[in-house]
């Protein structure tokens, strides 16, 4: 039987850069998929926008012959993650089924050092609670504001997806490599006769594919796959052997699980 | 300026020490109502970021510590030196320390307030900061003890610790000449304090006995604690200029150029306000004006060594950090920072005549200028401009964060102003133990010193 943590199962997700062509399908789906924040556009202004997977959009040459490269960038659930051990509350944590970085929102305390010490810049933090309040600082919307006092008045309300969080200002969140739908697979795979251990860790396979991201279920170029590294059959570990591949900022020595590929023009 | 200690007789030291205690002029009433009104604001602005969220203050990301931290930094540094120097100077015993160890402890009690405030002031979710407390919990949940806000949070309890009771101890003897000349509640409050302190023989034996233990363990502490405070930086490897070896001891050797610094400003203002000019005379800020010349040199060589390991490493995120630092957006603060932390101090202190005038006043608190840019630029360069360009972002502080932080040194001056108010902020006992100890005594024609020794 497999050590859970010993690394042997490892979700991964290759972005091939030759294929992306910058769309932002992969933000937006996320967005509904995590609940994630709609900040409004003077907090973008402010550098207050949350989003879990970007498009990070670079310039090349000089105009009129300029090309642009896109770099989707998400949490790179890093194997050796720099946002954990500096989490006082352990609300940056690795899970040992998983192996991905998970962020405990009810344990946070906001005190913003998982963020500064992330190289990807992929913690967003809760400047204020964002959820449908109409003007956004204002003074505690819990009790100004009808639609916080239950009342639930504000149809949006019914866009959110019941299986993750909403979390409230002063708290950081970020992707979570949609762990919702790996455990729903997982209790899928459970239910056709898989098997949980004592320890509560489903020691199931779950067949490649079964388990797709937001973000790689709406990639319409194919750009993003996902799925378990441990298991050499699987299409993205056969996609990470490729020569193209590189991993972003790798000499940090992060070991992130999100492999890139790219072919080097000269 | 008198630079030799005078003779003063007893009922003289304790008329001139105990000034400060008597009927306060209108000035100082108006002094502490201007600060309350500072520390209100601050505390309103507070209270309206803890209720609407973060947001309004100007941190964002990537920049997501700012001035908050910068002013922790900045206060913790401040904290510094007043212990250190008090019990440097006791362990040595340099006579020259008497009229300034309390002040000096008292300024670090402070300090130290002030900047345990900031780690709770920019907490997202501050009503669960108990988080952070190692309590047995029905979740079987500890802190995490790898995290340097761990360490942060059990280091400055010590030192606060540590410190108020430092400053409390050698204040028991003052304590009890106070409860025998006042009346009504201020006796009550003096009786209370002064644990039924007599002045026997042994009870002097201990008091020198427990000061000569804690000034020996108070150091560690001290030095410690802005170690660690660096590490809070040093320990982060994702901020370009952050992961770096040498912050401990540049940190620890910043704060106790900043306290001292702050020792001086605080002496100069004692001596004018209360008239302690027969006490805190050329001596003093002879001896501290060169102690702050020496640490200028020391705090510049620290960076310097810091600033060209990068500069010539030419790592590309450090190098274009420190390119921001120095060239970039920062460079105001920058020139600052050098000018007053370095040029100005270096060029100036080694004059006796600045060193023991109103011209030292003012550098003394162009260093604090300088330093708190340095906490600034320490804090907030390598997290503006990061390892990947796309993220890049400044920033600037809103009226939210200039008042609270502008409320923690109204709080700061104002705790201080209270404190020599009940306190007198020179020990009595000291000046008249070093009065004594200077004493000679004529025994069979012969001239022998009073005591021979003491501690």
């Amino acid at each position: 039987m497999p050590d859970p943590s010993s690394g042997t199962r490892k979700w991964g997700m290759v972005i091939d850069l030759d294929r992306c062509n910058g769309c932002e399908a992969c933000v937006v789906a996320c967005r509904v998929e995590n609940n994630v924040a709609v900040a409004g556009a003077d907090e973008c202004g402010k550098g207050r926008q949350a989003y879990w997977i970007r498009v990070e959009r670079y310039w090349h040459g000089e105009f009129p012959n300029v090309r642009a490269s896109f770099m989707p960038i998400l949490c790179q659930q890093c194997q050796n993650a720099p946002c954990e051990p500096v989490c006082p509350v352990y609300a940056s944590y690795h899970d040992r089924a998983e192996q991905v970085n998970a962020q405990i929102y009810n344990r946070c305390i906001g005190t913003r050092y998982c963020a500064n010490n992330c190289p990807y810049y992929v913690r967003f933090f809760n400047w204020f609670d964002y959820w449908f309040d109409p003007v956004v600082p204002t003074i505690n919307v819990a009790y100004t504001n009808p639609m916080r006092m239950g009342l639930n008045l504000d149809p949006r309300r019914n866009q959110l997806n019941p299986d993750v969080t909403v979390r409230s200002r002063g708290v950081m969140e970020k992707c979570t490599f949609c762990i919702q739908r790996i455990r729903r697979a997982r209790l899928d795979v459970i239910k056709q006769g898989g098997f949980q251990s004592a320890d509560g860790i489903e020691h199931v396979k779950v067949p490649d594919g079964a388990v797709q991201p937001a973000c790689v279920q709406t990639c319409p170029t194919g750009a993003l796959v996902f799925g378990d590294l441990s298991d050499p059959e699987s299409a993205v570990s056969k996609l990470a052997t490729s020569e193209r591949r590189f991993r972003l900022l790798e000499e940090l020595g992060t070991e992130p699980v999100v492999i890139y590929l790219k072919e080097l023009r000269p | 300026m008198r630079e030799e200690p005078v003779h003063i007789s007893d009922a003289q030291i304790n008329e001139d020490l105990t000034r400060s205690l008597r009927r306060p002029s209108l000035l100082f009433v108006l002094v502490i109502l201007a600060l309350l009104v500072v520390l209100g604001v601050g505390v309103i602005l507070y209270v309206y970021m803890v209720l609407s969220g973060m947001g309004v203050a100007g941190i964002n990301r990537p920049v997501q510590w700012g001035l908050f931290i910068a002013s922790f930094v900045f206060w913790i540094g401040l904290s510094h030196s007043g212990t250190l120097i008090s019990a440097i100077l006791r362990l040595t015993q340099a006579e020259w320390r008497r009229p300034i160890t309390r002040g000096a402890e008292a300024m670090t009690v402070f300090t130290v307030a002030m900047g345990a405030l900031y780690p709770l002031i920019h907490l997202g979710r501050v009503w669960k900061f108990y988080y952070i407390i190692p309590i047995p919990d029905g979740r079987g949940l500890w802190p995490n003890f790898r995290s340097p806000l761990v360490w942060d949070f059990m280091a400055i309890t010590t030192y606060l610790t540590g410190s108020l009771l430092y400053l409390y101890l050698p204040m028991v003897p003052d304590m009890a000449v106070l409860r025998d000349r006042s009346t009504g509640l201020r006796r009550q409050l003096y009786t209370l304090l002064s644990l039924g302190w007599r002045g026997t023989e042994q009870e002097w034996r201990h008091l020198h006995r427990t000061l000569g233990v804690f000034m020996v363990v108070i150091l560690p502490v001290a030095v410690s604690v802005h170690s660690i405070v660096s590490w809070d930086f040093a320990m982060a490897i994702a901020p370009p200029t952050w992961h770096s070896t040498i912050f401990a001891p540049y940190f620890v050797a910043g704060a106790i150029y900043s306290g001292l610094a702050l020792v001086v400003t605080i002496m100069w203002l004692l001596r004018w306000g209360f008239h302690l000019e027969n006490y805190l005379r050329a001596d003093q800020f002879n001896n501290l004006g060169k102690m702050l010349f020496m640490m200028s040199i020391i705090w510049f060589y620290f960076w310097f060594s810091d600033a060209l390991t990068t500069w010539y490493g030419r790592v590309p995120a450090e190098f274009e950090t420190l390119r921001q630092t120095i060239l970039g957006p920062f460079l105001p603060f920058f020139v600052t920072m050098i000018l007053c932390n370095f040029v100005i101090p270096f060029a100036t202190l080694g004059f006796r005549r600045v060193r023991t005038t109103a011209v030292g006043f003012v550098v003394s608190l162009l260093i604090n200028v300088g330093m708190y840019c340095e906490r600034f630029l320490i804090v907030v360069p390598g997290l503006a401009h990061g390892r990947l360009p796309f993220n890049w972002r400044d920033y600037a502080p809103t009226y939210v964060e200039i008042g609270i932080i502008a409320a923690t040194f109204a709080g700061f001056i104002l705790l201080y102003l209270l404190f020599t108010r009940f306190f007198p902020a020179v020990a009595i006992w000291e000046i008249k133990e070093g009065q004594l100890l200077r004493s000679t005594r004529d025994v069979a024609g012969v001239k022998l010193p009073t005591i021979t020794r003491t501690e």
